[in-house]
């Protein structure tokens, strides 16, 4: 079968394409969780310039298209001698940070308001009972979603193709342009995705159960 | 012998807005005093409990724990609350932890006494609310009754001056009251000091040394609780009383 020879012939540069995708998705995600952890923070700070900042970064993520985003990164940043990589993972961390600071502000608001007084009640400071008694539940409470914003980090990452990054869907296009039959990489590269966002499921799925010990 | 004095409470007043809730409280507990704090539903019973160890500020008038004078803008209220162990409704047990977890949270990470003691310390605690058998268990596979104890092995594990309890039996099955009430007054009985909002008059009669009415955010009657119950001066508590036995 034509397909399948073409599948195997073109492993080498898809593999290639796929620990870029791979390394985009988890270096950007990883920044973005500590954003979205610090303007969680911000939101639920009951500090009202804070507040606003907070809603004022989620507002123009949510507004702009992840594309312009990216672009903005990029040619801001490679102005300042920042790599193509580290530019597309500041975009990309820049825009998932927004959500996952919803999730999380969203998780730990959705803990019982008696966890936190029976942390005070004990002499504990708030910080100290945020740390030790809402976090842990909260994180708990956000790894369905993080695993879902995960998901979709990994597909965005596709538009790094837009600023020559050689990532999976680049492979795919550049290959299709070669030999002028795009459809048949276009369907390899889905199968690529498919495989990644099923390793992933499988990932967070672990975590799930190794975390849900307690109830 | 004349007894210390815990908590003294004067002229407390509380507002959530323009709703008025606690109306010049005055209060003084002794050491190893139970009170018992009876009440209809929003006379601001767990208002005035939770303004004791600060959960809650008071707008104004004075709250002395251990004849300190506790002015809540400079005072470390940690330290303060260190001091006032409480008890929920609720529970509130930390489900994340343990049931040895919960009880040695505070004294290892608020006071950091070392854990071997600590471990020691939470070890006797369960054992004396009769839950040795649960130490590695998770809250959640505890019964209420069980949940309850293990709240008040959590507090004692701080080692307070006074304990709070807010209807620490309302949410529990019936059948679970009993236990609850008999680790309450076994705590009574080795001289803790404690304050307890509570409709179970059974336990009221026979553990606390002095009752106390509270009406629409007032201190309307205090007395000995077999006098206050059988016998109340004000026809409030009485109203009351009639409508709830
Ligand atoms: N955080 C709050 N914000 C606004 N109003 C409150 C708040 N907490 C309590 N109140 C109001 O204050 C009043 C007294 O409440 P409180 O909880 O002290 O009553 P209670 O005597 O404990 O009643 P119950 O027996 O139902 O527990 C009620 O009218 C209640 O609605
Ligand atoms: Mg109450």
């Amino acid at each position: 079968m034509d397909w399948l020879t073409t599948f195997i012939d073109t492993a080498p540069i898809f593999l290639k394409g796929m620990l870029l995708t791979f390394q985009l998705t988890v270096v950007s995600v990883i920044i973005a969780i500590a954003v979205g952890l610090l303007f969680a923070f911000l939101k639920i700070s009951k500090i009202k310039i804070l507040e606003v900042i907070a809603d004022v970064y989620i507002f123009v993520v949510r507004g702009t298209p992840l594309v312009v985003q990216i672009f903005i990164f990029y040619f801001g940043l490679t102005s300042l001698n920042i790599s193509d990589f580290w530019a597309v993972v500041l975009g990309l961390a820049f825009h998932n940070g927004a959500y996952i600071a919803e999730i999380f502000r969203g998780a730990i608001q959705s803990i019982d308001k008696g966890q936190m007084e029976a942390g005070r009640s004990l002499g504990m400071t708030r910080s100290l009972a945020m740390r030790r008694i809402i976090l842990p539940q909260a994180s708990r409470r956000a790894l369905p979603p993080l695993g879902n914003q995960f998901i979709i980090a990994l597909k965005d990452s596709s538009l790094a193709s837009f600023i020559g990054m050689y990532e999976l869907f680049n492979v795919a296009t550049t290959q299709g342009s070669i030999s002028y039959d795009y459809m048949t990489y276009l369907l390899i590269v889905a199968v690529y995705y498919l495989v990644l966002v099923l390793f992933f499921s499988i990932i967070v799925s672990l975590i799930e159960k190794r975390m849900s010990i307690s109830d | 012998m004349t007894k210390s004095i815990i908590v003294e409470v004067n002229k407390l007043n509380k507002s959530f807005g323009d709703l008025h809730v606690l109306k010049d409280i005055d209060l003084t507990v002794k050491e190893s005093d139970v009170v018992c704090l009876i009440g209809a539903s929003g006379s601001g019973k767990s208002t005035l409990l939770r303004c004791l160890n600060f959960l809650e500020m008071k707008d104004s008038g004075s709250i002395s724990i251990e004849s300190e004078e506790i002015d809540q803008h400079t005072h470390d209220l940690n330290a303060v609350r260190q001091k006032v162990g409480m008890v929920f409704q609720h529970f509130h047990l930390f489900p994340h932890k343990t049931v040895l977890e919960n009880v040695m949270e505070a004294p290892l990470h608020v006071k950091k006494q070392p854990k071997v003691q600590v471990k020691k310390e939470a070890q006797e605690l369960l054992k004396k609310v009769g839950l040795s058998d649960k130490e590695n268990v998770y809250p959640s596979k505890l019964s209420g009754g069980q949940k309850q104890r293990v709240a008040i092995a959590r507090a004692l594990a701080m080692k307070p001056d006074i304990m709070l309890f807010d209807e620490p039996t309302s949410a529990l099955d019936p059948e679970l009251v009993g236990e609850v009430l008999t680790t309450m007054k076994e705590l009574a009985e080795e001289g803790m000091t404690m304050v307890v909002v509570t409709h179970e008059m059974g336990f009221a009669k026979e553990v606390a040394d002095w009752a106390v009415y509270m009406h629409d955010g007032r201190i309307v009657e205090v007395g000995h609780p077999d006098e206050l119950f059988t016998a109340p001066k004000e026809e409030r508590t009485k109203n009351f009383l009639d409508s709830v036995l």
